[in-house]
């Protein structure tokens, strides 16, 4: 009895020590990784966007959908116009888990860039959809042809990464999925007025298609 | 101590991967670049150093019975701040390594090195065959990384070599790759010994038939007198 009480004595004081130390170590690293994921996020969203001189992180839209909870944009504006907006999608079906990704499109809905933001993808493999090879193939793309939303292999018009063909199709849906949701959205996304500086009220041109 | 002889056993004679056969989880998954195996090597040497530092300080104040639970939690706490540190302020590095960084906790050269050598000897001995087990490590992670890349992407810490004109052998960089690789390279590393051995007169670190009796793991985990409970 007396041992066991001992061994119990031992350990709970390394635990201790131990907690201690990561709740130190913790502290002191919380607001640097914070920070990193916001750059790292908001370089997305400057790297997607048309061109735009405003600040996008202070000029979001919350946009709540039912059962696929919220999603901000980022609007992007140039002399007080929107040029497009910057918004994260996750596609649900990668190799292994999600695949977040950042798309920004312009007004006509057609798409300015993407940047994957957090994949689990094989390395060497599906994690090649990071690649601008791959990226670049969405630029100047829009819904207006749903048919061609595939990757080759399936009959569309983007090229799968070779030994990766899951994660590129998981990507290529989720950017033609997201196309979908800002088409449906896209009034109350760029009409409202900019809430939290002066700005100029400037019409907007309506989403056709 | 002779602190040289245990800073280059990691290298050769007692090579984590090529000899003693430990820490194979991680050298398979992540081995798929050469650049991955640096980050992992280094990332296991700053924790394989720590916690032997630590271990052999401590090692007179844990009872035997609880070593283990002991020695993980060490290790667990080092792989934590490693991983904290990691994601402040080497975001990129994070990026590309943050997958496998929770995998060092189970890596059982770690565990291996606090049971085997810490828990037996002074805190500068123990820190200096950490930093060499750390560093065969690494160089090992970075040779099958290295060939995989070559042989599966044409390519070197990212720089082509190979040519638009290579069709990279995809297989490489697949699991069943890593496997084909590192038993080659062991087959390789035996053969050299062998021939080495022969030619200086000695008795080889491995014998030309199967023994599991007598292997470097058996050896140095119930040979030097740990473990037998």
């Amino acid at each position: 009895m007396k041992e066991i009480l001992r061994l119990c004595f031992v350990l709970t004081i390394i635990a201790a020590v131990s907690a201690g130390v990561l709740a130190f170590v913790n502290q002191q690293t919380e607001k640097p990784i914070g920070k990193s994921h916001l750059d790292e996020k908001m370089s997305a969203v400057r790297s997607v966007l048309p061109p735009f001189d405003n600040e996008p992180d202070r000029d979001t839209v919350k946009i709540k959908e039912d059962g696929a909870g919220t999603t901000l944009f980022y609007r992007g504006r140039k002399d007080g116009a929107i040029t497009g907006v910057a918004f994260a999608a996750v596609a649900p079906n990668g190799y292994s888990g999600e695949i977040e990704i950042m798309i920004g499109v312009d007004t006509e809905g057609i798409v300015w860039g993407i940047e994957v933001l957090k994949h689990l993808e094989t390395p060497g493999l599906g994690s090649k959809i990071e690649t601008s090879d791959f990226r670049d193939q969405f630029k100047g793309k829009s819904l207006s042809d749903p048919e061609q939303w595939e990757v080759m292999k399936d009959g569309g018009v983007f090229k799968q990464i070779t030994g990766a063909t899951i994660s590129s199709r998981a990507v290529t849906f989720a950017v033609a999925q997201s196309l979908e949701f800002f088409r449906k959205h896209s009034s109350r996304i760029l009409e409202i007025e900019e809430p939290s500086k002066e700005a100029d009220r400037v019409p907007v041109k309506e989403q056709k298609e | 101590m002779n602190a040289w002889k245990e800073f280059t056993k990691g290298f050769w004679s007692e090579n984590p991967i090529f000899r003693l056969v430990l820490g194979i989880c991680p050298t398979l998954a992540v081995t798929t670049t050469a650049e991955n195996g640096i980050g992992m090597g280094l990332a296991s040497t700053f924790v394989l150093v720590c916690s032997n530092t630590v271990i052999a300080m401590i090692r007179n104040f844990i009872p035997k019975k609880i070593r283990i639970p002991a020695f993980i939690v060490i290790i667990a706490t080092f792989v934590t701040i490693v991983d904290l540190v990691m994601e402040g302020y080497f975001f990129a590095l994070h990026k590309s390594l943050g997958l496998f960084i929770p995998l060092i906790v189970v890596n059982c050269i770690i565990l291996g090195r606090a049971e085997a050598f810490a828990s037996k000897n002074g805190v500068f001995i123990s820190m200096i065959d950490g930093i060499g087990m750390g560093f065969g490590f690494t160089i090992s992670l970075v040779l099958i990384g290295a060939i995989r890349e070559i042989l599966g992407n044409g390519s070197i810490f990212n720089v082509p070599i190979l040519g638009s004109s290579y069709l990279p052998l995809l297989l490489m960089i697949l699991p069943p790759g890593a496997f084909i690789v590192l038993g080659i390279l062991l087959g390789l590393m035996n053969k050299a010994e062998i021939c080495l051995a022969e030619r200086a007169g000695r008795t080889p670190l491995i014998r030309k038939e199967h023994d599991c009796a007598n292997c470097t793991i058996h050896r140095a985990w119930f040979g030097l007198g740990g473990g037998g409970e």
